[in-house]
C-alpha cells in the first residue's frame, strides 16, 4: 500500500524584545548564568507578571503577516507541569483565546504553490535551561538551573497538518522564518535556539482523508534535523504499518548523532496541563485602530516582494524566491539596483559570485565585504560596456579584498574594455595569420572552430576586448 | 493610661504634642508583648531591634521640629504572607521556614515611606488557608478575649495583636473573609478594600483573583488613615485599580441620614448564633435611629457562594503553590531524582489543609472535570456579582453579620473542614464579587465574645463604608473596650 505523510509543525520563535515578557530583565543571549533574573522571572513568592506591550505588538504583527484574524479579546492562561527549569511550575501561555488564529502562508515546492494553514499564534514565556554535570538529567549527579532564558518571550505558531513531505515542512519553516525576519520580531538564529519546532507526523493510505495516529518530535532546532527527523519517521512508520503493526501515539526525540527518533513518553504518560485563566493578568483587548496601525507598520512581505521582483524586474520565480528568502538579502538586492544597475544582472551576481564568496568565508550578507552600492556601480560598468563580464569577475575579486570603488579598480589595473574596432581588428588579423588550422576548419564548414580563435583574441587582449565585437569582427574577416 | 490601649490617631497627636516619645510608646508595646504574647501567640517573627531604631529615628525627627506622617513612630505588625526584604516571610508554612525575601511587597514600600515602627510578622493559617489560625505550622494563636478560643483567621495573628495591645495597627489579607472574620472575633475594625485598591505585589498569593490586603485597627479612624497609606495603583500589579485615591479621612463624618441600607435576607442563615443575630438586629435599629433607611433585599445566589469559593480559591491556590518545589528556594527534602525530591518536599512540608485545597483545586482543573467544576464556578461567580450589582441599584450599602458565630473554641472545628468552610458564608461573596467590606464591633455574646457588623459597599466605595462605619461606631462605645488578658501585668 502507498502511504502519504501528514505533517504539522509548532514553531517556537523567541521575540527580539529588549526585555522579558513579564519583567524588566534583559533577554540578550550568552550572559553569565543567572544574571538576567529578578524576583518576577524567578517566580519568588508574591511576585506578579506585567505584560510587555512590545510582545503583544510583535505577536499581532506576526499574525497580520501570516494572514491571521487578530482576536481583539485574548487572554493568558497557566499551563501547569512540574519541571525544574520552570520556576513557577506553570508556564504562562495562551490556551483558548490566542492572540491570532486562522491564517495561512503559501509555499512553493517543485514549482507548485501550496497553502499551509495556520491554526493559531500565541504568546508565552520561555523556560530556563538545565545545566547538567553529565549529559542528561538522568545520568547527572547534579544539575544547575540557569534562569536567564526564563521569561524570554516566545511566539508559538501552530500549523494545520497540511504538509506531506520533509521538503514541504522545510520550505514552510523557512517561509515562516523569513516572514518573522521581515517584520523584525525575531532574530531567528536557530543555533541560539531563537527558532525551534515541535513536529507531528502521521501516515495514511494515499487517497484517504482520515488522519492516522501521529507521533510528536520536540525541540527540532535546525532545518536539517527537521528534514532528517521527518524522513526517518516516515520510513519508520511505513515499516511498522507494512509489517501489520500499529503506530503508538507518543512523543519521540530526534537523536541527530544516530539519525533516529526514540520513544520518550506515550499518550498515557502525557501531561494533563490543567490549564486555567491567568488571574494575575487582565485580558488583552486590542482595538481595530491599534491593529490597523500595526498593519500600516508592516514592511513589504516576502510574497509581495517576490511578486515585485518577477513582475517589475522580470526575474525568474526561482531567482526572486532565493533573493526574497531573507529580508537582508532582499534589501541588499534593492540597494544594488537603486542607482540603475540591471536587476537580472544584479540577481546573477548576488546568487553567483557573491553567494559563493560569502559561503566560502562563512559570512552573512550583512557582513559582505562588497557593499550593495559598489556591486551596483560595477554592474553599471558592465552595462555601459566599460568592462566585460569576464573582467567584472576580476573587479569583483578586487572589491572583495579592498574598499576601492570599481571605477578606481578598473582604472588602476587598466581593465577598461577594448571597444575600439581598429584595435580589435589588429589582434583579429594577427590571430588569423597565426592559426591557419582553425581558420581552415571554419572555412571548411566547421563553424565551431571560431571558438578557438575568439579565445586567442581574448587572450591576446588580456581579456579586455569586448567579446561581442570580437565575435562579430572575427566572423566578418573569416567570411571574407 | 496604657499607651498600648490607644488608637493610632490618639498616639499620633501625643507624639506631635510631645506628650510621649515614639521610643516610650514602642517600649510600652514591647513590654505588653513580653507580658501577654505567651498567652496569645500572635507573632511568628519579632523585629524588636529595628523597631526601637525606627522609634529613635522618629524621636530625632520630632526633636528637630520636623513634621511627622500619621503612622510615623506608631508600632504595627504585618501578616507573615507580606514580603519583607531581609525579614523572614514564612506564610506560617514549614515549606518557607527560612525564606527571607530579597524584596519588599508594594505595601511595605508604601508603609516605609511613612516611617512606622514595625514590630514583626504575625501568625496566620498556613498560606492564608483557614478561618481560625489553627492551620499555622508553628503554633495556634489565642483570642485575647478568651484564650481558649480562636482569634479567627487567616489573619488571626494580626487581629489578636491589635486586640491585645501588642500592635497598634496591623495589615492582614482577605481572600474569603480573612481580615473581617478575625476582626469580628477579636473586637477590632478590619477592612477588605475593593479588589485592586491595594497592590498585591509581594503578597504571597493564595487565590489571586480574590486576595486583597487591608487594615486591622482599633477604630474606623485608624482604618481610614491606614488605607490612605496603602491604597493606590501599582505598575507591578496589573490587576490594581488606576482610580485616584481620595483622602479617606475626609469620609470620617457622622452622617447616615437618608443612607439606603440593604438588609439581605440570605445572610441571616440557618444555624446563625442567636447572640450574633441579636447584635446585628440591634445595630440595624441603631442605623434607623441615626436616620438611615433600611431596605430588605435579596441576593439570591448567596447559597452557592461557599461552593463557588471552594472551587475557585483552591484551583488558583493549586497553581500558585506549584512553585514550592524545593528547587531554588524554600525547604527541600531530597529524593533519588528531581521528581521524588519535589514530591518529598511538598508532601512533608505542606500542612494538611494546604494539601487538601491543592488536591481540590487540581481535581477541579483536571481534564474532564474543568467544565463541571471550575468553569461552572466562574459562571456562578458572575451571577453573584450580578446579584450585588442589582442590589446596589437601590441601596447605598449592605449590612450583614461578619460571621455566623462569635469566636469558637480552639480544636472544636478543626477536624471538620466542611463545618469550618461554612464559617465563611457571610464573607466570601464579597471576594467573589470584588467588593469592599468592613467589619466593626457591634456587641458581645453572652460569653462576652465580640461580634462584628459587616458593611458592604459598591466597588471603590470605601469612603461610603468608612462614613457608615464611623457614624455607627461613634454612636456606640464597643471600640473603646479592650480585651482583658490574665497573664503577667505589663
Amino acid at each position: 500500500m502507498n502511504y502519504e505523510a501528514v505533517i504539522g509543525l509548532e514553531i517556537h520563535s523567541e521575540l527580539k524584545t529588549n526585555t522579558k515578557i513579564f519583567c524588566g530583565c534583559a533577554t540578550s543571549f550568552g550572559a553569565e548564568q543567572n544574571t538576567h533574573v529578578c524576583p518576577v522571572c524567578l517566580g519568588l513568592p508574591g511576585v506578579l507578571p506585567v505584560v510587555n506591550k512590545r510582545v503583544v505588538e510583535f505577536a499581532i504583527k506576526a499574525g497580520l503577516a501570516t494572514n491571521c484574524t487578530i482576536n481583539n479579546y485574548s487572554k493568558f492562561d497557566r499551563k501547569n507541569y512540574y519541571y525544574p527549569d520552570l520556576p513557577k511550575n506553570f508556564q504562562t501561555s495562551q490556551y483558548d483565546l490566542p492572540i491570532a488564529e486562522h491564517g495561512y502562508v503559501d509555499i512553493e515546492v517543485d514549482g507548485k504553490t501550496k497553502r499551509i494553514r495556520l491554526t493559531r499564534i500565541h504568546m508565552e514565556e520561555d523556560a530556563g535551561k538545565l545545566v547538567h554535570s553529565g549529559t542528561t538529567i538522568k545520568d547527572s549527579a547534579t544539575s544547575n538551573v540557569d534562569y536567564n532564558r526564563t521569561g524570554v518571550p516566545l511566539l508559538e505558531i501552530v500549523s494545520e497538518p497540511d504538509m506531506s513531505s520533509a521538503a514541504e515542512a522545510r520550505t514552510y519553516m523557512e517561509k515562516v522564518k523569513s516572514i518573522l525576519e521581515y517584520i523584525d520580531v525575531s532574530n531567528c538564529r536557530m543555533e541560539q535556539g531563537n527558532l525551534r519546532a515541535d513536529l507531528n507526523v502521521s501516515l495514511r493510505p494515499v487517497g484517504t482523508t482520515e488522519l492516522g495516529t501521529r507521533t510528536e518530535m520536540k525541540n527540532i532546532n535546525s532545518f536539517k534535523a527537521l528534514e532528517d527527523a521527518i524522513s526517518y519517521e516516515i520510513e519508520r512508520q511505513t515499516e511498522v504499518l507494512e509489517d501489520g503493526g500499529h503506530i503508538v501515539q507518543e512523543t519521540r526525540t530526534w537523536d541527530p548523532a544516530r539519525g533516529i527518533t526514540l520513544s520518550m513518553r506515550s499518550k498515557e504518560e502525557a501531561h494533563d496541563y490543567r490549564y486555567m485563566p491567568e488571574p494575575d493578568l487582565p485580558p488583552i483587548v486590542t482595538t481595530p485602530e491599534q491593529i490597523e496601525r500595526y498593519r500600516q507598520e508592516l514592511p513589504e512581505l516576502p510574497d509581495a516582494r517576490q511578486a515585485r521582483l518577477t513582475g517589475q524586474y522580470g526575474l525568474s520565480a526561482y531567482d526572486a524566491a532565493v533573493i526574497t528568502a531573507s529580508r537582508q538579502l532582499a534589501e541588499y538586492f534593492d540597494a544594488v539596483i537603486v542607482d540603475g544597475a540591471d536587476p537580472k544582472l544584479a540577481a546573477n551576481w548576488i546568487m553567483g559570485d557573491l553567494a559563493k564568496n560569502l559561503n566560502a568565508e562563512g559570512k552573512t550578507i550583512e557582513d559582505s565585504p562588497v557593499e550593495a552600492k559598489r556591486l551596483g556601480a560595477m554592474i553599471l560598468l558592465i552595462s555601459k560596456g566599460t568592462i566585460s563580464s569576464k573582467i567584472a569577475k576580476k573587479v569583483f575579486e578586487e572589491m572583495w579584498k579592498s574598499p576601492d570603488d570599481p571605477e578606481k579598480i578598473v582604472k588602476d589595473k587598466g581593465l577598461v574594455q577594448i571597444t575600439d574596432t581598429k584595435a580589435i581588428e589588429a589582434i583579429v588579423d594577427a590571430v588569423i595569420a597565426a592559426n591557419p588550422k582553425p581558420v581552415a576548419d571554419y572555412q571548411g564548414g566547421n563553424k565551431k572552430a571560431i571558438g578557438a580563435l575568439v579565445g586567442q583574441v581574448m587572450k591576446q587582449s588580456k581579456g579586455k576586448a569586448n567579446p561581442a565585437m570580437v565575435n562579430q569582427l572575427l566572423a566578418a574577416r573569416l567570411e571574407q | 493610661m496604657k499607651l498600648y490601649d490607644q488608637p493610632a490617631h490618639v498616639l499620633h497627636d501625643m507624639l506631635v504634642n510631645k506628650e510621649i516619645t515614639a521610643t516610650e510608646l514602642t517600649q510600652a508595646v514591647l513590654a505588653r508583648m513580653d507580658a501577654v504574647e505567651d498567652e496569645v501567640g500572635a507573632y511568628l517573627t519579632q523585629t524588636r531591634d529595628t523597631a526601637l531604631q525606627q522609634a529613635a529615628q522618629t524621636d530625632a525627627k520630632i526633636a528637630r521640629g520636623e513634621a511627622i506622617a500619621f503612622l510615623e513612630g506608631i508600632p504595627g505588625a504585618l501578616k507573615d504572607n507580606i514580603c519583607t526584604k531581609g525579614v523572614k516571610t514564612t506564610c506560617a508554612s514549614k515549606i518557607l521556614e527560612h525564606f527571607v525575601p530579597p524584596y519588599n511587597a508594594a505595601v511595605v514600600e508604601k508603609l516605609q515611606a511613612a516611617n512606622p515602627v514595625l514590630l514583626g510578622k504575625t501568625n496566620m493559617d498556613e498560606f492564608a488557608m483557614g478561618g481560625s489560625t489553627e492551620n499555622s505550622a508553628y503554633h495556634p494563636t489565642h483570642n485575647p478575649w478568651n484564650t481558649e478560643c480562636v482569634p479567627g483567621g487567616s489573619s488571626g495573628g494580626s487581629a489578636a495583636a491589635v486586640a491585645a495591645g501588642m500592635a497598634i495597627w496591623a495589615l492582614g489579607s482577605d481572600t474569603g473573609g480573612s481580615i473581617r472574620q478575625p476582626a469580628s472575633f477579636c473586637g477590632v475594625v478590619g477592612m477588605k478594600p475593593t479588589y485592586g485598591r491595594v497592590s498585591r505585589y509581594g503578597l504571597v498569593a493564595y487565590a489571586s483573583s480574590l486576595d486583597q490586603i487591608g487594615p486591622l485597627t482599633r477604630d474606623v479612624t485608624d482604618c481610614a488613615h491606614l488605607l490612605n497609606v496603602i491604597a493606590g495603583h501599582d505598575a507591578m500589579d496589573s490587576t490594581s485599580s488606576a482610580a485616584a485615591v481620595p483622602d479617606y479621612t475626609k469620609a470620617l463624618v457622622q452622617d447616615v441620614k437618608g443612607l439606603k441600607i440593604g438588609l439581605p435576607k440570605e445572610y441571616f442563615v440557618k444555624g446563625m448564633d442567636a447572640d450574633v443575630e441579636k447584635a446585628i438586629r440591634t445595630a440595624i435599629e441603631q442605623f434607623r435611629v441615626l436616620g438611615a433607611e433600611i431596605i430588605d433585599i435579596s441576593l439570591p445566589h448567596t447559597e452557592y457562594a461557599i461552593s463557588t469559593y471552594y472551587l475557585i480559591a483552591p484551583a488558583e491556590a493549586a497553581t500558585n503553590l506549584e512553585r514550592y518545589d524545593g528547587v531554588s528556594y524554600g525547604e527541600r527534602i531530597d529524593g533519588v531524582d528531581i521528581m521524588e525530591m519535589m514530591t518529598n518536599t511538598r508532601t512533608q512540608k505542606f500542612g494538611a489543609e494546604v494539601k487538601r485545597r491543592i488536591m481540590i483545586g487540581n481535581y477541579a482543573l483536571s481534564a474532564g472535570y474543568y467544565d463541571a467544576y471550575y468553569l461552572k464556578a466562574l459562571k456562578v461567580r458572575t451571577l453573584i456579582q450580578q446579584d450585588y450589582a442589582k442590589a446596589f441599584e437601590t441601596v447605598d450599602v449592605i449590612v450583614a453579620p461578619t460571621a455566623p458565630t462569635p469566636a469558637f473554641k480552639i480544636g472544636s472545628m478543626i477536624s471538620d473542614p466542611l463545618q469550618m468552610y461554612l464559617q465563611d458564608v457571610c464573607t466570601v461573596p464579597l471576594n467573589l464579587a470584588g467588593l469592599p467590606g468592613i467589619s466593626v464591633p457591634c456587641g458581645y455574646s453572652n460569653q462576652h465574645m465580640p461580634i462584628g457588623l459587616q458593611i458592604i459597599g459598591k466597588p471603590l466605595a470605601e469612603e461610603t463604608l468608612l462614613r457608615t462605619a464611623y457614624t455607627y461606631e461613634q454612636s456606640q462605645s464597643f471600640h473603646k473596650e479592650m480585651a482583658v488578658l490574665g497573664g503577667k501585668q505589663a
